[in-house]
């Protein structure tokens, strides 16, 4: 991981929340499939805004397993990260009980906490807006936990009943990636041997796409809400706003083989850098996102050839996709053009801090079933994005490493090296 | 609606920058880069939003980038108002 | 690799840059004000000024939590001695602390949306009320290129952070910002906190917060923190500078959820750091404990510190009886007070009139400063959930 923590890390669990399927397999059977799951934006009446597109979860928190009493008190970034979680956890096999809970930790990544309901209960305390000094007999019981994203971390340490550090991540979009660099962190070092780490955002509120319409970061065609997200596509106006969750089990090499747990794949390697430019702005060599990509791939012990995919971040902006790809070549040079890369926000949208999580799911996956996600609604090439973006259709390929990588408001870049681990069992 | 005056934009400009030392808004500034005053991107479609909600001009995506300098703008923008007038 | 603090930017309530605020920190001046009618907390603790050295540009884009840490970074590099520009700009990382991010701002910003309309709402609330726009703009304000993070664990965020910056000097960078700052005392922020167990709505500043007291009946929430400059040892020697103190040790834990029988782990974080640290109990000088200011979590901070010292075993002092909760800033801010308690060799008196009560068996330290040696100091802080955090610092080592 990296050069003074020495243990090795493997992911045995993945749970995910997305638009278009709740659990692994629905979320897995539509990117490969290159279904997209954006649509006319729903949750609330966006009529007046300038984005009107979204990529939305279908989720019924009862369906999904809560109680009643959870679905009432628990923000909706808070149902997902808890039902993505609980499907990580199952999916590993783990039994809790059997660790010690102070050997257990929880990362938990966000960007903007939860926004939705400290939205719905500002507009019942201002009275819509009406009054500055707000009122406090209006204020429902759980407001502070709306109030401070470390609640999340909460609920994710309380499933387990973990004992060892909680750490609530919140890096702008890359989020997802940086809990999972610090969940495979806390276990390299020796901090904790089981990590539950993921992200989750659920940001589809007036607030939030007001203040991207502000900015013209999302897309507005409105009139193709299915086609919206199309990273690397010449076409392309911005991306689309989307939610989810995907949380990942990260444990100790050693005591997961003891165990004989399922293994999808080793953590080899994270970086994190800061572009110190600009906070919505991208210059196009993408030299810091390149460095972090060096670094992370120097953390995994492998040179850049032997990277045979790139998860992009591909968040379908005009100024990204050429600044990935500018960071892309830097880092993998002539080998950039024999290397798939391709956006899985091109069908799920771009949950800000949770995207990263999905999309490190999404590499998990691909480990695991050799087979590489497309970028959807790639048609009409981008003359400077001239990368094989895998476009429309899944692809077959041998897979032994893949690149994760992710930038964000503030500057932040961040890449992700998951391998497969010898001794991995199909 | 009466025009916008060179005054009156200043002020809008001032306004979305901030207070701030390093620039300077007093004199002769029409020809002057908005990128050179400070603006950025951002800055840039702040400004657009009230000139929005002042003049009631909207200012489409690709208009933007072309107004370099607030000779442009007040150009531009008393174009508007005129045709909305 | 050892890591030590060069650099405190202070920005108190009682106090704003360490010249001021270290003896006001001795002396017992409190920061809390009565606030202004008709918000939901009648006390809190109040920073002096706005935006003073923050260019316009910067000021619009941001909230005043975000200026606050602004304010502080600029007086923690002007304290290390050092100057971004004469480092490898991947050299130098930022992590910060946050609880609640841009109250203000946001606040503002949501009221002109279903006040006016979504089209009111401007282009700065992208990136000024989001967790993450501290670390963002002081990595752009200062070039600061190698690793970016933030940490959420509201009261307990400020010692993560320096423990992530601490990881990040391990395997990365030379030097890292770290600290945080909060300012949670906007109208929509303060109802919310209403909500959080603890919460005072007392307006006498003199019994409003008493941690440790046998009247401790809540806190009252302040504004502020510290940014604090830390980086490896090698790297401060070259540069000749004053170490105020070494970051020895550092570890984190989380309670069991509500209706376990197992006990709270606030032990066992100690004892981690401690371990982490090389050291014993017997060896630490003082703690600056949480003080979260209610009867029942008091008491448990107390018995975790009789449990790993023995009752009355170590000196224990809570100057954020003079500030208020800084949440975030708080733990960052008691940083940068054990700091210049092991520089100094003093340690500060709790403030105001707490008095520990029976049945919190500590040595509270209070009324007048108590002379040391301090050769370490232990930082506990915990964060509302459950989240447990303690940090270990020591003179710097030779």
């Amino acid at each position: 991981m990296s050069g003074s923590a020495h243990r090795r890390v493997v992911v045995t669990g993945v749970g995910v929340v997305a638009p278009g399927g709740i659990g692994t397999k629905s979320f897995w059977e539509l990117i490969t499939a290159g279904r997209t799951a954006t649509r006319a934006l729903s949750l609330f009446d966006a009529t007046g805004y300038r984005s009107r597109i979204a990529a939305e979860c279908d989720f019924d928190a009862e369906d999904a397993g809560l109680s009643a009493a959870d679905a009432g008190r628990l923000d909706r970034i808070a149902q997902f990260a808890v039902v993505a979680a609980r499907e990580a956890l199952y999916d590993s096999g783990l039994d809790v009980d059997s660790v010690d809970p102070g050997r257990i930790g929880s990362v938990v990544g966000s960007a903007v906490g939860c926004t939705t309901r400290l939205e719905e209960n500002y507009r019942v305390v201002s009275d819509d807006g009406g009054n500055w000094l707000v009122d406090p007999g209006k204020a429902v019981p759980f407001l502070y936990d709306y109030l401070v994203p470390s609640s999340l971390a909460r609920e994710i340490a309380w499933l387990t009943g973990a004992e060892g550090p909680a750490a609530m991540i919140s890096t702008g979009c890359t989020s997802g990636l940086d809990a999972v660099g610090h969940a495979a962190q806390l276990v390299a070092e020796g901090s904790a041997d089981v990590v539950i780490g993921g992200a989750a955002e659920a940001p589809i509120s007036p607030i939030s796409v007001a203040c991207f319409d502000a900015i013209k970061a999302t897309s507005a065609n409105n009139g193709d809400p299915e086609h919206a997200s199309r990273p690397f596509d010449d076409r392309r106006d911005g991306f689309v706003l989307g939610e989810g969750s995907a949380f990942l089990v990260f444990e100790e090499a050693e005591a997961a083989r003891r165990r004989g747990a399922h293994v999808y794949a080793e953590v080899g390697g994270y970086a994190s850098r800061g572009n110190a430019y600009h906070m919505t702005g991208l210059r196009p060599d993408g030299r810091e996102m390149s460095e972090a990509i060096d670094v992370a791939l120097r953390r995994a012990g492998l040179a850049p050839q032997q990277i045979d995919y790139v998860n992009a971040h591909g968040s379908g902006t005009r100024q990204n996709d050429r600044h990935e790809t500018a960071a892309v070549k830097r880092s993998l040079g002539d080998h950039a053009y024999r290397t798939p890369m391709s956006s899985i926000k091109s069908m799920i949208g771009h949950s800000l801090g949770a995207i990263g999580a999905l999309e490190v799911a999404a590499c998990a996956l691909a480990l695991e079933h050799q087979v590489v996600p497309p970028t959807a609604n790639l048609e009409v090439p981008d003359p400077q994005c001239d990368l094989d973006y895998v476009p429309k259709v899944a692809r077959d390929r041998r897979l032994d490493a893949v690149l994760s990588v992710g930038s964000g408001f503030g500057g932040f870049q961040s890449a992700v090296v998951l391998h497969r681990h010898e001794g991995t069992t199909r | 609606m009466s025009i916008c005056t060179l005054e009156e934009l200043t002020e809008l400009l001032r306004e979305t920058l901030g207070d701030d030392e390093e620039i300077n808004l007093d004199g002769d500034i029409r020809d002057v880069p908005l990128s050179e005053l400070g603006f950025d991107s951002l800055a840039k479609l702040e400004l657009a939003a009230s000139l929005r909600h002042r003049y009631g001009v909207i200012v489409p995506d690709g208009v933007i980038e072309t107004l370099l300098t607030p000779a442009d703008t007040l150009a531009w923008v008393n174009g508007e108002i005129a045709v909305v007038a | 690799m050892t890591a030590t603090i060069t650099g405190l930017g202070v920005v108190a309530p009682n106090g704003v840059g360490v010249d001021t605020y270290w003896p006001a920190v001795l002396d017992g001046v409190s920061g809390l004000a009565r606030l202004a009618d008709g918000h939901a907390a009648r006390i809190g603790g109040t920073v002096d000024g706005g935006t003073e050295g923050i260019p316009g540009r910067l000021a619009v884009q941001t909230d005043r939590w975000t200026q606050l840490a602004l304010r502080g970074c600029a007086l923690a590099l002007t304290d290390a001695d050092l100057d971004p520009d004469g480092l490898d700009a991947f050299d130098l990382g930022v992590v910060t602390a946050s609880s609640s991010g841009g109250n203000e701002f946001g606040q503002r910003e949501i009221q002109k949306l279903w006040a006016q309309g979504p089209d009111y709402v401007g282009t700065y609330q992208s990136i000024a009320w989001f967790y993450a726009a501290t670390t963002g703009q002081i990595s752009i304000r200062h070039q600061a290129k190698g690793p970016c993070g933030v940490l959420v664990s509201e009261q307990a965020a400020g010692l993560d952070a320096l423990g992530q910056a601490r990881r990040v000097l391990r395997d990365d960078a030379q030097v890292v910002i770290s600290g945080g700052t909060e300012a949670p005392l906007s109208p929509y922020a303060l109802v919310c906190q209403s909500t959080n167990e603890g919460f005072s709505v007392s307006a006498d500043p003199d019994v409003a917060y008493l941690p440790f007291d046998d009247r401790a009946d809540g806190y009252v929430p302040g504004e502020g923190g510290a940014l604090i400059v830390i980086e490896r040892s090698e790297h401060a020697r070259r540069r000749g500078v004053r170490r105020y103190a070494d970051l020895a040790g550092y570890a984190a834990s989380f309670d069991p959820p509500p209706g376990s029988s197992r006990p709270p782990t606030l032990t066992a974080a100690i004892r981690g750091a401690l371990a982490d640290a090389g050291l014993t109990p017997g060896d630490i000088d003082v703690v600056f404990a949480d003080g979260a200011g209610t009867r029942d979590a008091d008491r448990a901070e107390a018995e975790a510190l009789a449990a790993v010292f023995g009752p009355g075993g170590v000196p224990v002092t809570v100057p954020k009886a003079l500030t208020g909760r800084l949440y975030a800033g708080g733990s960052s801010l008691d940083v940068a007070t054990a700091a210049l308690a092991i520089h100094h060799g003093v340690i500060p008196p709790t403030g105001g009139s707490t008095g520990a009560g029976p049945s919190c068996p500590i040595d509270l330290v209070q009324g007048a400063p108590r002379p040391g040696p301090v050769r370490s100091a232990l930082v506990v802080a915990r964060g509302a959930g459950g989240f447990n955090a303690a940090a270990v610092l020591t003179t710097p080592a030779e």
